[in-house]
């Protein structure tokens, strides 16, 4: 025995299995944080998750990107350095064990097996116990022993070689993976090479020192092109801002492809993309790239592994929602772009969010009771396509903003037909929707012709006067009149605070016993004077004079009902889309992993040896043979059920051999 | 013990039995004809999975002869269903043997009762030390398979009816795969009930998987998980018919090992021992099927590898799926490291092999449930 020394001892250590359950554990544990936490979130939301102090805590530990930090790959270190002294340890013995049968073991020793059997009689010749040997699948080497002859057999050697392959096979996995990871990178930064970059900043103004050349061993970036767009570089995230990496090669998006099945979920997504040659600028070749059918080109493989709008071009027409004007203003835009409009001397900013080309919803609850039985088929007799949509801000001076969703087609609910737009304060809340009734020419002008006269304190004299004519033809004037001013009182309370300024009046002014019967009296004189008012304008408009029937009716009751919600609308515009150029925009991933493939041979290796390992038995096994009498020996590296079963039924065979002799 | 004889015998191929070649030949017909008939709509890896899949099921019959009968069954049964269709989904409502016993739902039902069934029967069986009821639980195990079998295979023919771009394998959420699990679970216990000739573990074994039939029918009773749906582009890949079966072969061989823990260690404390296998037969089933969980676990977790290698942009990219994967990976790595180095035996590891139960639940429930990630094709 050497003795003791520091690097022997650390020997020690590093191979011991103890060493390698502790590395397997150290990891697991790791690999569980980085799980439970969300990892690569914006900094702002670890910030508002868990305060300043634990922000700042998790991040000095590295536990935002647990997997790229300098412990977590020191872990992956000592595992390969943990299991290249295991091999180094282990693999001479092994190899001697591989070549060696044995054959110098003495009969004492034999006979100290745990198993083994004697038996005695008519001995077999030598050759049948070769010849039995054989046929089970053993090798033999033979040499005289005590007067005797010593057959030292064995069978399922490669199963020691599974322990090379498998251990092997960690280090080849590990290396692989080191070399794909950012470790290159990590020792740059650690070094002030390289500097992320965090500021919002044009491609072609981020500094050199946040640039990555194209002879980058290995990277995982993405970039977003719209239609018709190309790029030489990809964005590699990292902790809270990116580097940019260039490309040896020019890529360009032509078209982005989306197609659905009939129940709106996407089927396919593929981009036909063109690479150009970085000087030149000639084409190199041109393919479409699918989810599963990446191209590969120059060692760097190019995912399809997002998409989104790329700049739709919008037509609008901006209704003015709280004004007396009942024309809209044309306004353009595309998404992701941002523009600022005057309406009733405020300024209001509008970002331009999202389109959706189409819609599929379901309409109406699922009814279908679930069945058990029967066939699997979901019933999507519920479904429809709700058209165009397109999502906005509205930013205010004060720098609050509310988020819209507003539909291109007109939508059918009970039968009429609305124009129909979604509110909402806060992201990820569902919209509430506003719904603006169409004319009989399937038009918002006259809605909005309406809401205008109602909105108008000019007109009330004159709708008021044409109402109560209307209704008290033979009455006196003065009574007439009292109507008239009770009308325009509760037209100038209606624009100004819809259904509930009314409500409040009547609370406050109407004896408790009598405010149902009011309240009626109030709704029907509102629902008149509208249908003056509608009269009025669409005379004005040189429309055709509307008719009274219950479609009118709905359109009044819509109407008022839609000009009551504005004032919960929040913005005092409505866009409405009129036209759109849609555009597309594909995230395409870009990466080259040099140590893939040597991953790949490493999984291969793994495979190959936990099978061999685990279903190839390495056997032992001695015959003794002396005249009239045989020793059974058998040993194996595994005391498994199974060798116990194969020692008893060779005992069971060599003592019939005996038999039959 | 039959396996491991067959297979150190070298006149391995003279054993077989006419019907070992007639099942053998059945099935190359039948993928020949498949071939010819289908062959023109089926891509390089297609083909191949037709005939390696007539390949492995001809080496499975021969080493395991009941599967002979099951699959026989399972094809004669399926085909006649898939007939009995005409073309027309409709008829799972209305024609006789579809809708109550043919269509993917009803044979998924069937399945399930007879699960449940064959649980009791083997708790029966075990308070009786009953040898016949044993056996009758086998056969509804056995029939639960067959039923199973039958309404995936039947599923995947409705898939295509409703329209030839959304049919796919079954085996693509977390309600397929559940099925699957109860398969897959069902014939490992029953080929280790036939190589030790003890059919006691079935007490232990199949309540685990009545368990699974319960989530199953509460995913498609609360959750409509039922129906069948189109395969988002992430999952057309042929990758999925190799890297699915090859996880919940793993995930069935570790929860086997578990309920065989389970009944080591009541045994072990004097509990049922002598209505259970030695504790010595339990130990090694044990570690047999945590030894071949661990080997398919692994081929999975390569496959998935370089399934996300083309599909994600990278074969790790540390997503809560595969970074669990190694966490069952790393558990079970280590318990075979104690057990074959160390040489350890005993409660430790039988207790080890209960908790990997609940690390490998979380890797296939948990992540879906708890953490978000690439891998939602489950979501609860």
């Amino acid at each position: 025995m050497t003795p003791s020394t520091p690097t022997k001892s650390l020997y020690e250590l590093f191979s011991s299995m103890r060493f390698a359950i502790s590395l397997f554990t150290l990891l697991a544990i790791a690999s569980v944080i980085g799980t439970v936490l969300k990892q690569n979130q914006p900094y702002t939301d670890y910030i508002i998750k868990f305060g300043q102090f634990w922000f700042t805590t998790f991040r000095w530990m590295g536990l935002f990107d647990v997997y790229h930090t300098v412990w977590f790959v020191s872990i992956l270190f000592f595992l390969i350095l943990s299991t290249g002294t295991c091999i180094y340890r282990n693999l001479p013995g092994i190899l001697r064990d591989m070549r060696s049968f044995r054959a110098e073991a003495s009969e004492q020793s034999l006979r100290h097996f745990h198993h083994q059997a004697e038996f005695f009689g008519t001995i077999p010749s030598t050759h049948a116990l070769e010849q039995y040997l054989t046929q089970n699948g053993y090798a033999f080497r033979e040499r005289p022993l005590n007067g005797g002859t010593l057959l030292a057999a064995k069978r399922g050697n490669l199963n020691r070689l599974g322990y090379l392959f498998t251990h092997s096979a960690i280090i080849f996995i590990c290396i692989g993976g080191l070399i794909d990871g950012n470790l290159p990178l990590k020792v740059e930064q650690a070094m002030g090479l390289k500097h992320i970059e965090t500021r919002d900043i044009p491609e072609s103004e981020v500094p050199a020192i946040s640039r990555l050349s194209s002879s980058n061993l290995s990277f995982r970036g993405n970039v977003t092109l719209p239609e018709n767009d190309s790029a030489d570089v990809v964005f590699l995230n990292v902790a809270d801002g990116y580097l940019v990496q260039e490309l040896p090669f020019r890529i360009a998006l032509k078209k982005f492809h989306i197609e659905h099945y009939s129940t709106g979920q996407p089927k396919t997504f593929a981009s036909d993309v063109v690479l150009l040659d970085k000087k030149t600028g000639q084409p190199i070749l041109s393919r479409t790239i699918k989810v599963n059918h990446p191209l590969i080109y120059d060692g760097i493989a190019i995912y399809q592994s997002s998409f989104g709008d790329g700049g739709t071009h919008l037509a609008l027409s901006v209704w003015n929602l709280n004004g007396p004007q009942a024309t809209a203003m044309p306004l353009t835009g595309n998404i992701h772009d941002n523009t600022s409009i005057q309406v009733n001397q405020q300024t209001l900013r509008l970002e331009f969010k999202d389109f959706h080309p189409f819609n599929i919803e379901s309409i109406g609850a699922d009814t279908t009771p679930t069945n058990l039985g029967g066939n699997a088929v979901a019933d999507h007799k519920n479904l429809r396509n709700a058209g165009p949509s397109f999502e906005y801000k509205i930013r205010f001076a004060d720098g609050q903003a509310l988020e819209y969703d507003n539909y291109m087609l007109p939508v059918l609910i009970d039968n009429r037909w609305f124009m129909v737009t979604g509110m909402r304060d806060m992201p990820n809340k569902p919209y509430h929707y506003l719904r603006l009734p169409l004319d009989p020419q399937s038009s918002l002008d006259g809605f909005m012709r309406l809401r205008a006269a109602l909105m108008n304190p000019d007109m009330y004299p004159q709708i008021a006067q044409n109402f109560a004519r209307s209704v008290l033809p033979d009455s006196q004037p003065d009574e007439q009149k009292k109507l008239e001013t009770s009308t325009i009182k509760e037209l100038a309370m209606f624009a100004h605070g819809g259904y509930p300024a009314i409500s409040d009046f009547i609370e406050h002014n109407i004896p408790a016993n009598q405010r149902d019967q009011a309240a009626q009296a109030y709704l029907k004189i509102l629902e008149l004077s509208a249908w003056q008012a509608y009269t009025m304008v669409e005379a004005q408009a040189h429309q055709p004079a509307p008719v009274q029937n219950d479609t009118t009716g709905w359109f009044l009751r819509d109407s008022l009902n839609a000009i009551n919600d504005i004032q919960f609308y929040g913005a005092p515009i409505y866009l409405q889309l009129d036209h759109f150029n849609q555009v597309q925009s594909s995230g395409l991933q870009l990466t080259r992993s040099p140590g893939k493939n040597l991953v790949y041979f490493g999984s291969m290796l793994l495979v190959l040896g936990v099978f061999t390992m685990f279903f190839i038995q390495e056997r032992r096994l001695w015959l003794l043979v002396k005249p009239g009498e045989l020793l059974l020996t058998m040993s194996s590296n595994r005391q498994t059920f199974d060798f116990e079963n194969e020692f008893s039924r060779h005992r069971q065979a060599i003592a019939k051999l005996i038999q039959e002799n | 013990m039959t396996t491991a004889h067959a297979l150190s015998r070298q006149n391995f191929l003279s054993s077989l039995s006419i019907f070992d070649w007639l099942y053998a030949a059945l099935l190359w017909t039948g993928a020949l004809y498949a071939f010819t008939k289908y062959g023109h709509y089926m891509d390089v890896y297609e083909k191949g999975f037709l005939f390696g899949a007539a390949a492995v099921f001809s080496a499975l019959g021969w080493l395991w002869k009941p599967i002979r009968v099951l699959l026989l069954t399972v094809a004669g049964v399926s085909l006649f269903g898939i007939v009995d269709y005409q073309g027309d989904l409709a008829r799972a409502n209305h024609a006789f043997f579809l809708k109550y016993l043919l269509a993917s739902q009803s044979a998924i039902m069937w399945m399930s009762t007879l699960f449940i069934l064959a649980t009791l029967t083997y708790w029966l069986a075990l308070a009786m030390r009953s040898q016949f009821a044993e056996k009758v639980g086998s056969a509804l195990t056995w029939s639960a398979v067959a039923m199973g079998l039958i309404g995936l295979m039947v599923r995947w023919y409705e898939s295509y009816l409703i329209s030839p771009d959304v049919g796919h394998i079954p085996i693509s959420n977390l309600y397929e795969v559940f099925i699957l699990f109860s398969i897959i679970t069902s014939l490992l216990y029953l080929y280790y009930e036939t190589r030790y000739n003890n059919r006691s573990l079935g007490a232990f074994v199949l309540p685990l998987i009545s368990a699974a039939v319960g989530f199953l029918l509460w995913y498609a009773i609360d959750r409509h998980a039922q129906d069948i749906q189109p395969l988002v582009p992430a999952l057309q890949s042929y990758w999925m018919k190799l890297h699915v079966p090859a996880n919940f072969i793993g995930y069935g061989s570790f929860s086997l090992s578990a309920m065989v823990a389970v009944a080591w260690l009541l045994a072990d404390r004097g509990i049922l021992a002598s209505r259970l296998p030695t504790l010595d037969v339990l130990d090694d089933l044990m570690y047999k099927s945590i030894a071949v969980g661990f080997g398919f676990f692994t081929i999975a977790t390569i496959l998935g590898a370089m399934w996300a290698a083309e599909a994600w942009g990278g074969y790790w990219s540390w997503d809560p799926k595969e970074t669990w994967a190694l966490i069952v990976w790393l558990n079970y790595a280590a318990w075979l490291h104690i057990r074959l180095v160390k040489g350890l035996r005993g409660a430790f590891l039988a207790w080890w092999a209960v908790i990997g139960l609940f690390v490998t639940v979380f890797a296939f429930l948990g992540v879906n449930m708890f953490l978000s990630g690439l891998h939602s094709y489950g979501t609860l």
